[in-house]
């Protein structure tokens, strides 16, 4: 059997050294009615041979975005260096277990600092856990840390935040008595005025907003603090190559996906979510965190700590259920970021946002706007045109001629038709762009083109 | 083991060294049109390595680990079992990684294909046919369900129901879901035979009973023999019974619990279906349930439709638990395992897990004290005797002493119901020789121990660092490199 590597002889002898006859015998406290009497309805096993030709008979299924991709909405087509792939598919980190034995795991350990380090400097802030499942999810865990550490039960949700992070802080927040306030949408960005009162635990924005565009988190850190809530942004982390970060602009809770910083997109998983925030709220703060302290002789030694929040010591008043997070996709993320250092990233982010800017004036010239020119984006921008049948014939176009691309906005606003994203990175080529706007002026002037 | 101190990334950094570089950035054209307040006035501080001095440090940190690759890991109530390498390969096809989630479904069909038979044979093997695939690891799952029970309590219309009784032998996970699900927790006790204490469980129950979660095998390595009564109490008295799946390894292809009265439970594909830990994930925590409740399941799922396979919304869905469709790729790994395995392979590894750790539980129990030593399932709990204890010896100096002699400890302090407790499954994947040279590690620590010998203080010995000074991480938090 694979991976069984005990032959008959040794399964006989063992189970003589047990005492019993049969490996059946090992079963009798399970009550005989509800053992099965036949096997599971499944297919028969493979070879490992069959099994490759299988999976690749079924992921040709799919087409890939490797190829021209102006898809975002959260996930982006980045490129990253072969030092990750090869660094974290060795063995000792992709087969160990989570550190709890910090003597046979000062390698998770030290990587895990290393990326918490890391981490709390993009986002602008002191600290920074081991990681969490998402984006989505970290935001969630962030809107419950601010309830807990102000004692207050609403929350203020940007409507411009990623829909499916809204409704994964939803999903959460149900349950439990809580108040959700959705705070609108005025010209691309979110207006929160109004809504932030001495009730507020949680003041949350997504930085760069769904739409492409820069939110003042500026404003949102102090318009929060005013009234001793806690301000929450979800940062996309390659923005900060360029743009200030949340924590230093006075954002009291960073979280976001990690995907960005050398993730495969991956139909969107695994990646890792971050949560970084600031030191006096550490006993707040959700998942596992590593420390340094010394080992018996005085030398330097990493450690899991503050493990007095968690769910294997304090049971149902931990800070948080989570137990097993995304540590090997954030050791990614840190090989990645490691790789990049302070220039890479800045080029990276620099890149993608420069073929943005081409993109925005070659779509003009195809007649496309954007919907909200007043605002700055980074390098995701949305546009706008006549319809939703008009944005459907675009998307069709480009992948008659093998381009992904074109996000419906009025897939989650009923308010956004002819509304749609493209996003840029470091990966899309100037002709990538003369691509995108050729089948642009096909689509929307055919007369001219 | 490399055992030299390896410099932090920061220590190591040089400034102007550089590693990955991209073409064509230019600053100033990159921020011309952006107001000043909005940019940082300069590159966030990252460390500056070239490319070799990279590979070294990282590869000199994985060498300072142990990993299932080299070494024994009897690790209970984890399952870490041998990590297939094929589906290593498997998952690395650019066909798979190369996705974007909100690629048009008609682009995805083979995704959608593998999660959507991968949640049909997960359903055969728990016999609970509604499956969804979103949850991120074990917990999360717990926490999905629970909100699943939520949903079906309110259509009910009894959301009085708030108590859910969780035996005291269960994972600190399930209590720290149930909180974050707006339940309260009423804890089970255990009977003199290591199982869910009937009496107890029926003492407890009542109007105001949301469920029970039941972890079966418990972690105790024990097959709850009343389980088809405790469902039907529970049932009875109004409420569901959920099943914490960590130790699903044991039964698979033996038993369904669906056929024994489970409404919901979550798998570790982690653990059963054999993905890589990782060092601490990413995990996928899977959640079956009865067709009753498939309709509460988060969005999306994968269903069959006319044109092809498609995403869709559960009728009454909780809504989303996550961004995206899950951990994709590790349900690719999951989907291999199984194919590779059969329903024929998927009972052997059942079977010879729950042999496996049978055996280990005969070699030692002379020389231990197993506070249930009768046949056990995939795991078995040992603690030090009177004797040792007695010598000053703790289960925290076995345990180090273990990986002085080049194994990773199994689980220590846990379940809280054995004091001191060991927690040992060596998996179906280990061979006899292995767990022959385990056997005799463990006696001769039995021994040292009982003679309360000074080495198992002091160990280990030979690892990158000695024991840790934990209380000192939290006195002095030294949590990144820049606030030190």
């Amino acid at each position: 059997m694979p991976y069984i590597q005990n032959s008959d002889a040794d399964r006989s002898e063992m189970l003589a050294a047990v005492g019993v006859k049969s490996i059946a015998d090992l079963f009798t406290s399970i009550p005989e009615e509800v053992r099965l009497n036949e096997s599971l309805n499944l297919s028969a096993g493979l070879s490992e041979d069959q099994l490759m030709r299988h999976m690749q008979e079924l992921s040709s299924g799919n087409q890939s975005s490797a190829g021209v991709n102006f898809l975002g909405g959260g996930i982006y087509d980045h490129s990253w260096p072969t030092t990750v792939d090869h660094l974290m598919s060795r063995s000792e980190f992709l087969t160990a277990y989570t550190p709890y034995q910090p003597e046979c795991s000062q390698g998770t350990l030290q990587a895990i600092y290393e990326f918490q380090s890391m981490i709390a400097e993009l986002c602008g802030c002191e600290i920074a856990n081991a990681s969490m499942y998402d984006g989505a999810s970290a935001a969630a865990e962030a809107a419950m840390m601010a309830m807990s550490q102000t004692r207050r039960k609403k929350v203020v949700v940007s409507a411009a935040m990623h829909p499916e992070t809204r409704e994964t802080i939803h999903t959460y927040l149900k349950h439990i008595d809580t108040e959700m306030v959705e705070a609108p949408i005025v010209d691309g960005v979110t207006d929160f005025s109004g809504l932030i009162d001495d009730k507020t635990a949680a003041v949350m924005v997504q930085q760069p907003n769904f739409f492409g565009n820069i939110e003042d988190t500026a404003a949102v850190a102090e318009a929060a603090k005013e009234v001793k809530a806690l301000s929450v942004a979800s940062l996309y982390p390659v923005a900060t190559g360029i743009l200030e970060s949340p924590g230093k602009q006075g954002i009291d809770i960073v979280v976001g996906d990690g995907q960005s910083l050398g993730v495969p997109m991956a139909f969107g998983g695994p990646s890792f979510g971050f949560f970084a925030a600031q030191q006096k709220s550490v006993r707040k703060l959700p998942g596992r965190l590593v420390g340094i302290s010394n080992d018996t002789e005085g030398r330097r030694a990493f450690t899991l700590t503050f493990q007095t929040r968690e769910q294997h010591i304090r049971r149902e008043k931990a800070t948080s259920n989570i137990c097993t997070n995304n540590a090997l996709i954030a050791l990614r993320g840190c090989i990645h970021m490691a790789a990049l250092g302070p220039q890479g990233l800045e080029e990276v982010a620099c890149v993608s946002r420069q073929r943005a800017l081409e993109m925005v004036e070659l779509l003009d010239l195809a007649g496309i706007r954007r919907a909200f020119p007043k605002q700055h984006f980074f390098n995701e921008v949305c546009f706008q045109v006549d319809n939703d049948e008009m944005v459907a014939l675009f998307k069709q176009n480009l992948r008659a001629q093998g381009v992904q691309g074109v996000l419906a906005m009025s897939a989650w606003y009923d308010d956004m038709d002819g509304c749609f994203t493209l996003a840029c990175t470091e990966r899309t080529m100037p002709e990538d762009l003369i691509a995108l706007s050729t089948i642009a002026k096909q689509t929307f002037i055919p007369e001219v083109a | 083991m490399y055992l030299s101190p390896v410099p932090l990334l920061f220590e190591d950094s040089r400034p102007g060294r550089r590693n990955w570089q991209t073409p064509g950035a230019d600053r100033a054209v990159a921020t011309a049109d952006l107001p000043a307040h909005m940019l940082r006035e300069k590159a966030p501080a990252l460390p500056e390595l070239g490319e070799l001095d990279l590979i070294r440090h990282f590869t000199r940190l994985s060498q300072k680990n142990y990993a299932i690759s080299t070494n024994f890991y009897p690790l209970g109530s984890c399952t870490m079992k041998y990590n297939p390498v094929v589906n290593e390969r498997i998952a690395a096809d650019p066909q798979w990684y190369n996705l974007h989630p909100y690629q048009d479904d008609d682009t995805v069909q083979g995704a959608l294909e593998l999660m959507h038979n991968l949640a049909a044979d997960l359903g055969e093997a728990t016999g609970l046919p509604g499956v969804t695939l979103h949850p991120a690891a074990g917990a999360h799952g717990e926490l999905t369900a629970l909100m699943v029970l939520r949903a079906w309590l309110d259509d009910q219309g009894q959301n009085q129901r708030r108590k859910i009784l969780i035996p005291d032998s269960a994972h600190g996970t399930n209590p720290a879901s149930c909180a974050l699900a707006g339940f309260d927790v009423v804890t089970v006790k255990s009977n003199d035979r290591g199982l869910c204490a009937v009496s107890d469980l029926a003492e407890h129950l009542g109007d105001d009973t949301a469920g029970l979660m039941i972890t079966n095998p418990s972690t105790l390595g024990l097959f709850e023999e009343d389980v088809v009564k405790i469902c039907d109490l529970v049932h009875q008295a109004g409420g569901k019974v959920y099943m914490d799946g960590a130790n699903f390894n044991a039964i698979m292809g033996i038993t369904r619990p669906g056929d024994f009265g489970i409404d919901m439970m979550h798998l570790n594909l982690h653990k059963t279906f054999s993905t890589p830990h990782g060092g601490g994930g990413p995990g996928s925590g899977p959640i079956c349930v009865t067709e009753e409740l498939t309709k509460y399941l988060p969005t999306p799922s994968v269903v069959q439709g006319e044109n092809g396979f498609e995403l869709s919304a559960p009728e009454s869905s909780i809504g989303r638990v996550r961004g995206f469709h899950g951990n994709f790729l590790v349900l690719v790994r999951a989907y291999a395992y199984m194919k590779r395995l059969g329903a024929e392979g998927i009972k052997r590894v059942a079977e010879n897990a729950v042999l496996n750790a049978n055996y280990i539980r005969v070699k030692v129990s002379d020389h231990w004290r197993v506070p249930f030593d009768r046949i056990c399932m995939h795991e078995f709990v040992a603690r030090p005797t009177k004797e040792m204890r007695e010598a000053g010896i703790h289960t925290i100096d076995i345990a180090k002493r273990l990986i002085e002699l080049g194994y990773h400890p199994p689980t220590v302090y846990f379940p809280l119901v054995v004091a001191e407790a060991i927690m040992i499954e060596p998996t179906e994947t280990e061979s006899k020789e292995t767990l022959d040279a385990f056997i005799e590690a463990l006696i001769q620590v039995a021994k040292e121990a009982a003679a309360g010998e000074d080495i198992l203080h002091q160990a280990p010995r030979n690892m990158p660092v000695s024991r840790v000074d934990e209380a000192k991480a939290v006195k002095d938090p030294q949590l990144c490199f820049r606030c030190q």
